[in-house]
């Protein structure tokens, strides 16, 4: 240390400027001789910058009318490193500091070098506030400084100075957010990036106001970055929620483009959240759809909240006071989903939602439905897989199966935003569009609008979660690990409290349990029918169903085995028989499979009227799985003149230790009424 | 500390390199085509200063010539400028009017100017006049060596005739 501290006591500037750097890097690398320098060296160190400062002319030295400015820089470098955390030392340097800073002239690089230097040592000790006015004034002078080079290294001081005093930086926010309207990319970024560090609270909508504007006008390559920071600003600041919509259309119209998927999904929960908002929202990006309907992210966001809210933009639903009074019909917001599905900038995923919305809009808007119909099959062909899968798939669920269409196409449960946030924030994006096989089978239209890629299964024959669906349980946020819309289709449906029934009864069955109907414990399902009558469709016949349903349970009709087909092994049962309908089971085994079970279904009809539109539906225990075959015919001939045949193949996995048991359910129309039978199936013939 | 210093052309050669930070062969021609890249495209108007792989480069251009050199991000980006500017007007000082042309044919020399100011990547000298005392002695030195092999020769090619 001895030789490196005498060598700062030499005269020659080579040698001097050599020795310095050499205790800098010291100082670096051992905190021993950082406090060695700092009791020995400070004074000299003061000494050297107040000789070189006040020298007269030397020409040797001199570089555009300052002597040696690299001497300057190096040992205001090294006493920044002596002065840092260090009370003492830094108020000894305060006067020469405060010197250097007022003397040296900025009109040369040379200067402005300096000045910089300098304004770094004073923001890196423990300067006296005086001291850091004046830095802080010194780099509001940089920054006006018409030089690119100053401006760009003014916003880099800058950021760091904001640590350090905020305030004093707040006041030249004007001058920072010119600088991001600047035609130097590189201080476009930096003063970006500036801005926003200095969002706060309070002016997070001015701020935010500016920064929209400038997104109009800004180059392609900028658009990304600032569309991106400004969704992170409106996200972390929002305080209301009409505010954050608000800018986030206003963004989406701008630069729909550049927005993340994260950030539209997002923006879809916290709408879900706020009903109260959801008639404006769906008004306002209808509106905003009419003008720009190039930005792709606002066409799927505008799609989903017209398929979901689509009653609201019709009627004037929840209109706020700002609001201009507007008028859409029902054709009008069809017309808007067609325009989206038929654009050819349109990408697979916005078709994919455009159907979707359709779907959903067909059984809100009951007239609109032939409409609706023709549009979705004209997709029938599509090259693509999933468009025309889900074109046939729909167009069958106009057609024919409109008893449970109002179901399928119900308002979406909200959407859990704290675990949506959760898991947004942990897992990576890959789970958000990840496999759909983890959930179980399902024809829900809603869900596969978050995963467009996902394929919904078509439903043959309306299986187990279908009937899930007519509960709409809110989703649980206990299964982290299971991906999020297993949550939101009410995944702990599948863990039905009870087990596998021991033998028939009332009460807690299994039945109950998956359809959640009628249990009055939860009471999100006293809302579900509230919902459900909001829907055309079969509104009434739903709400009825939890009656019903107990009732019928209470009174079960105890089945007897008929004498049917006998298979060698197992007998044929009757499973079903009231005053209108009757249905037979026969069984046969897969040699070597004994756990299979293939079951085929007679329907006979006890009545003097035609049966069409025949379902039949059914529900099993979860140690069973249950596979239905679509029907022979839909349409059941009066008094037993035909019958329909329905195979069903059954697995048990505890066969040998619990019986089959199975409810079932029969929709029909029957003198253009729609009746339903339930009923539960005790009777199999054990060891099946 | 500088990392490199980089001297390319408009045309994107290079004239000089110096490299104060460990490089490999396959490296360097990895680094310099990518920044000869990125600074020769850049608009007239912008700052010198670009950021390129977590370190700063700082560029300026004279005539034909761009001087680039690359420093660490907590680096003073102006005073390397003013080192880049120190060292061209030494360059000018010498050459007397330097262009382009004076490097080409004279690359050694511009090498030997360059190590008396930096050293490991700091500034050493800052001061013009010694650095141009000091290569007008080196300079002495040549003259002397090539006389005096110049007289050998000319005793021997005297002596075997």
């Amino acid at each position: 240390m001895g030789p490196a501290s005498s060598s700062l006591k030499e005269k020659h500037h080579g040698v001097l400027i050599a020795g310095v750097q050499l205790c800098t890097d010291l100082c670096k690398a051992s905190t021993d001789a950082l406090e060695y320098l700092r009791k020995n060296c400070t004074e000299g160190l003061v000494r050297i910058l107040r000789d070189v400062s006040n020298s007269p002319y030397a020409p040797e030295y001199d570089v555009a009318g300052i002597t040696d400015p690299f001497l300057h820089i190096r040992v205001l470098r090294l006493m920044r490193m002596l002065g840092q955390g260090d009370a003492d030392s830094s108020e000894y340097m305060n006067d020469i500091l405060a010197q250097v800073a007022t003397k040296t002239e900025s009109n040369k690089n040379a200067g402005n070098a300096i000045l910089y230097e300098c304004v770094e040592t004073i923001m890196g000790i423990e300067a006296s506030s005086g001291l850091r006015v004046l830095a802080i004034n010194i780099l509001g002078r940089f920054l006006s400084n018409r030089d690119n080079n100053i401006r760009y290294v003014a916003l880099h001081m800058l950021m760091k100075a904001v640590t350090v005093d905020f305030q004093a930086v707040q006041r030249h926010r004007t001058t920072i957010l010119e600088c991001v309207k600047d035609s130097d990319a590189s201080i476009r970024k930096r003063a970006l990036e500036l801005v926003f560090l200095l969002v706060n609270d309070t002016n997070v909508k001015s701020l935010t106001k500016e920064l929209i504007d400038y997104l109009e006008v800004s180059d392609q390559e900028f658009k990304g970055d600032l569309t991106a920071k400004i969704c992170s600003i409106v996200e972390k600041f929002s305080q209301e929620k009409l505010w954050y919509i608000d800018q986030m259309f206003k963004v989406l119209s701008l630069a729909g483009n550049y927005v993340k998927d994260d950030v539209w999904h997002a923006l879809i929960v916290m709408i879900s959240n706020a009903p109260d908002l959801q008639g404006y929202s769906v008004r306002s990006l209808y509106k905003a759809f009419q003008t720009s309907n190039e930005q792709e992210t606002l066409v799927r966001v505008t799609v989903w909240c017209i398929g979901e809210y689509g009653e609201m933009l019709v009627n004037n639903v929840g209109v706020l006071e700002m609001e201009e009074p507007m008028t859409v019909t029902e054709s009008d917001a069809v017309d808007a989903v067609e325009v989206a599905l038929k654009c050819n900038s349109s990408d697979i995923t916005t078709r994919a939602m455009s159907l979707v919305a359709l779907l959903k809009l067909s059984s809100r808007f009951p007239p609109t439905s032939e409409r609706i119909r023709e549009i979705v099959m004209q997709h029938k062909g599509n090259v693509e897989l999933e468009l025309q899968q889900r074109s046939i798939e729909f167009n069958s669920i106009i057609q024919r199966h409109r008893n449970i269409k109002s179901s399928l196409v119900e308002r979406m449960p909200v959407l859990d935003e704290s675990a949506f946030i959760g898991k947004r924030v942990g897992s990576s994006q890959a789970t958000l569009s990840a496999d759909k096989s983890s959930r179980p089978t399902s024809g829900s239209p809603g869900a596969s609008l978050k995963l467009p890629n996902g394929v919904a299964k078509p439903p043959p024959a309306p299986l187990v979660d279908l009937l899930d669906l007519s509960s709409d349980d809110v989703p649980a946020s206990t299964s982290s690990t299971t991906d999020f819309l297993h949550d939101l289709l009410g995944g702990d449906l599948m863990s039905p409290s009870s087990s596998a029934p021991s033998g028939g009864g009332a009460g807690t069955d299994i039945l109950m349990d998956l359809l959640s109907i009628g249990s009055p414990s939860a009471p999100t399902d006293v809302s579900v029918p509230n919902i459900i009558s909001s829907n055309q469709g079969n509104a009434g016949e739903l709400e009825t169903a939890p009656a019903s349903v107990m009732d019928f349970l209470d009174g079960l009709p105890s089945n007897s085995s008929l004498p049917g087909d006998k298979d060698p092994i197992y007998p044929s049962i009757t499973a079903f028989e009231s005053s209108t309908l009757k249905i037979s089971f026969s069984f046969t085994k897969q040699p070597g499979k004994p756990q299979d079970t293939v079951i085929q279904a007679t329907f006979t009809n006890l009545s003097s009227n035609t049966y069409t539109d025949f379902i039949f539906q059914a529900a099993v225990p979860k140690f069973i799985q249950l596979h239905l075959d679509p029907a022979s015919s839909s349409t059941l001939p009066a008094s037993g003149n035909g019958t329909i045949m329905q195979t069903l193949s059954v697995t048990n996995s505890q066969q040998g230790q619990k019986p089959l048991a199975m409810r079932i359910r029969m929709v029909y129309r029957v003198n253009n009424e729609d009746k339903t039978e339930q009923g539960q199936i005790n009777n199999f013939p054990p060891g099946l | 500390m500088i990392h490199f210093v980089l001297l390319i052309s408009r045309q994107g050669k290079v004239r000089l390199t110096k490299w104060y930070s460990p490089y490999s062969q396959k490296e360097r021609s990895k680094v310099i085509r990518e920044l000869g890249r990125i600074i020769l495209t850049r608009a007239p108007k912008l700052c010198n200063f670009v950021e390129w792989r977590g370190y700063k480069v700082v560029y300026r251009r004279y005539a034909s010539l761009y001087f680039c050199a690359c420093i660490d991000p907590d680096d003073n980006e102006l005073e390397i400028l003013e080192i880049i500017h120190h060292y061209v007007e030494i360059l000018d000082r010498y050459f007397g009017s330097v262009c382009e042309l004076d490097l080409i044919f004279n690359f050694h020399k511009a090498y030997y100017i360059l190590d008396e100011i930096l050293i490991a990547g700091e500034l050493q000298e800052s001061s013009k006049k010694n650095v141009a005392r000091l290569v007008a002695a080196q300079d002495a030195l040549v003259e002397t060596a090539k006389e005096q092999t110049g007289s050998t020769s000319n005793m021997i090619a005297q002596a075997t005739k």
